[in-house]
């Protein structure tokens, strides 16, 4: 039966090798691949008055970036090694976003990069993977 | 980045003039600037607040006009300021948020962008004012006015969801500029003229209001609490309004014409916080002094309908809460629906429903805060000068917590930095919407923004708080009186929405989904 797995990847390169790690799987086992970028973003901001008025217009513009610089080379790339692959892009924090695209797709499980962009952040803050860990509804890897 | 060339060149226009300021005498300059301004804004102030008698009791028209608006708007919904109150707070919570929609603007966010511009120096400083002219009675009619000021918050922010210009860049442009004029389109030719006329009425009192309560009124508190806090009179600042007033207009000048975000991003991160530490500190001293609270209680309750020894007794005691209320919480003025008009949304009346959490905010919570610290700590006293506005409430915290003068400050210059940067938000669509949009329309404006940043520092705060008043107040009359032509439109928007909400049509989202 075909699984579906959701690899989240956030152009670093412990990203990439989650991304090789989920290719290399999904390839061998015939499984569909669903390769997710998850912009940063919180629904419970201050903004300014211009920050709001232009908002739907950078959202477009961040779709926009994130489809021709990140996901789209991706998918292009995993389709010519016979992967069945397709891109998802959404605003949110990472770690819940990616539960929710989890459970949307039905994934079977979840690779992510045991480090992101910033390791200073991820020292201070806790990192998207072990968010991932605690409040993941399904199976989660994690790539070194 | 032509932004940031254009900011930095402004910037160093308006840092040449400090310089030629500089190079003239000293002493004395916040007295000029005060001798210059004040005869223009006494006549506009004492037009605008023209009143009639009541057993001898000047009240003014506009307060009238806006309290009777509320309870109208309030009665015509059938209260939908407490109706919705719950329903408010699940929408604001995002229960009904579609995750497809995640990355635009949210109720929250629609909804603090609003309170950033209102939370302002008028709970601070206004409310002491309110107190010391009319004792502790004007709360009690402070937080009427403000829990009425929720129908109308309600009405206009609805409005300005509803009639806003969505472009084809994906910006998108609200407020009663619009609403006035193809809402009021829409009900027939001859109300379309009326409408036009209302839209640019409201345009240019709004371009005052700018320049007044949402400047020059900041600015000057937020100067004398700095003063203040450095040792009053003695103080080094003591009569340099003018430089504090060009320091705020640089930094202001740098988020507004310098396009540099950041200075703004930093402040909204800040403001919530400030927020939550004066509401705390508030609170604190409220129960430190709990014993004394239902004396306090009492206090209000009797002053409300007695004021012995209050100039204008009972009525006097009504107008000053009321005004303060109005001025703090902007309800029926209709500044917010220029905000709250940013948000996602397909149905406007969902905006209204978040929007009745403004004034409660504002005013229901934050102003009662002050007004209970003032009165319980005893710190009001109606011989004090009402010029201290800021002053009052500061002593009156510093009573039980020493060091607080110093948060304070900083809580009132950021407050009155976020306040000044709505205001010249709203000023500026107001501007560009009667000389249109262009680079130089554009930076006109936000010159005169940053010039009345100064002269606000400079001036007297009597002089200052009348012109404020006024400018603010203005604003109500086209307003309101274009939403009196609007209110059944609003009505059908509203029984929809509520025919779904209570028929369960309405999908909710995330946890509130899985809770049922």
């Amino acid at each position: 039966m075909t699984k579906v797995l959701l690899v989240g990847i956030d152009g670093s390169k412990c990203g990439e090798r989650a991304l090789e790690y989920a290719a290399e799987w999904a390839a061998a086992s015939g499984h569909q691949l669903i390769v997710a970028h998850v912009i940063e973003w919180s629904p419970f901001t201050f903004n300014t008055p211009q920050e709001n008025e232009e908002r739907h217009q950078r959202r477009e513009a961040e779709l926009e970036r994130a489809h021709q610089e990140i996901i789209d080379p991706v998918v292009d790339a995993l389709r010519e090694r016979r992967i069945m692959a397709r891109g998802v892009i959404r605003h949110g924090h990472a770690a819940e976003t990616l539960g929710l695209i989890a459970e949307e797709f039905g994934v079977h499980n979840i690779i992510i990069g045991k480090v992101g962009t910033s390791r200073i952040r991820a020292q201070l803050f806790g990192s998207v993977a072990i968010s991932m860990v605690q409040v993941s509804p399904r199976p989660v890897t994690v790539v070194p | 980045m032509p932004n940031y060339h254009r900011g930095s060149r402004f910037v160093a226009a308006i840092a040449a003039l400090c310089t030629t300021l500089t190079a003239q005498a000293q002493d004395g300059i916040d007295q000029r600037i005060d001798e210059a301004i004040r005869p223009v804004a006494d006549t506009v102030a004492g037009f605008i607040f023209s009143s009639f008698s009541v057993a001898g009791v000047p009240v003014p028209y506009v307060l009238v006009w806006l309290l009777l608006a509320a309870i109208i708007f309030t009665l015509y919904f059938r209260f939908i300021n407490l109706r919705a109150f719950r329903h408010g707070f699940q929408l604001v919570r995002g229960d009904y948020s579609d995750p497809m929609a995640a990355g635009e603007v949210t109720h929250f966010q629609a909804l603090a962008t609003a309170l950033s511009g209102t939370v302002g120096l008028g709970n601070i400083a206004g409310v002491a004012i309110a107190v010391s002219l009319g004792g502790p009675g004007a709360t009690l009619w402070m937080i009427l006015a403000g829990l009425l000021g929720m129908s109308s918050k309600f009405v206009e922010c609805t409005l300005g969801v509803k009639y806003r210009n969505e472009y084809t860049d994906g910006t998108v442009s609200g407020g009663p500029m619009y609403y006035l004029s193809k809402g009021l389109a829409e009900r027939g030719p001859r109300l379309a003229k009326l409408g036009r006329v209302l839209a640019v009425m409201f345009a240019v009192f709004c371009v005052g209001g700018s320049f007044g309560g949402g400047n020059m009124f900041q600015a000057n508190q937020s100067f004398k609490q700095l003063v203040a806090v450095t040792g009053g009179d003695v103080s080094w600042l003591a009569d340099k309004g003018w430089l504090f007033g060009v320091v705020i207009a640089i930094l202001v000048g740098l988020v507004i014409i310098g396009g540099i975000q950041g200075i703004a991003r930093v402040t909204s991160k800040i403001v919530p916080l400030m927020a939550v530490i004066y509401v705390t500190a508030g609170l604190a001293i409220i129960a430190l002094h709990l014993p004394e609270l239902p004396s306090a209680v009492a206090a209000i309750f009797t002053g409300a309908f007695s004021a012995e020894g209050i100039a204008g007794g009972a009525i006097g005691v009504l107008i000053q809460g009321i005004r303060r209320a109005a001025f703090s919480n902007e309800a029926g003025i209709g500044s917010a629906a220029i905000a709250h008009s940013a948000v996602r949304t397909n149905r406007p009346v969902t905006e209204g429903f978040v929007a009745l959490y403004e004034p409660f905010v504002d005013t229901v919570v934050v102003c009662t805060i002050t007004a209970l610290v003032i009165i319980i700590t005893g710190s009001w006293d109606p011989s004090v000068d009402p010029s201290q506005g800021v002053a009052l409430t500061s002593a009156a915290f510093e009573s039980t917590i020493s060091w607080f003068p110093w948060v304070l400050t900083v809580a009132v210059v950021l407050f009155a930095f976020s306040t000044m940067i709505s205001w010249s938000y709203y000023g500026l669509k107001a501007w560009t919407y009667l000389f249109g949009e262009s680079l130089v329309t554009d930076a006109v404006y936000k010159v005169l923004f940053l010039l009345f940043v100064v002269a606000g520092a400079s001036m007297q705060l009597g002089s200052v708080i009348d012109f404020s008043d006024a400018m603010i107040f203005a604003m109500a009359f086209p307003n309101v009186l274009g939403i009196y032509f609007l209110l059944p439109t609003v009505k059908r928007e509203l029984d929809e929405y509520w025919a779904d909400y209570k028929a369960g049509r309405l999908r909710k989202f995330g946890k509130a989904a899985r809770r049922g």
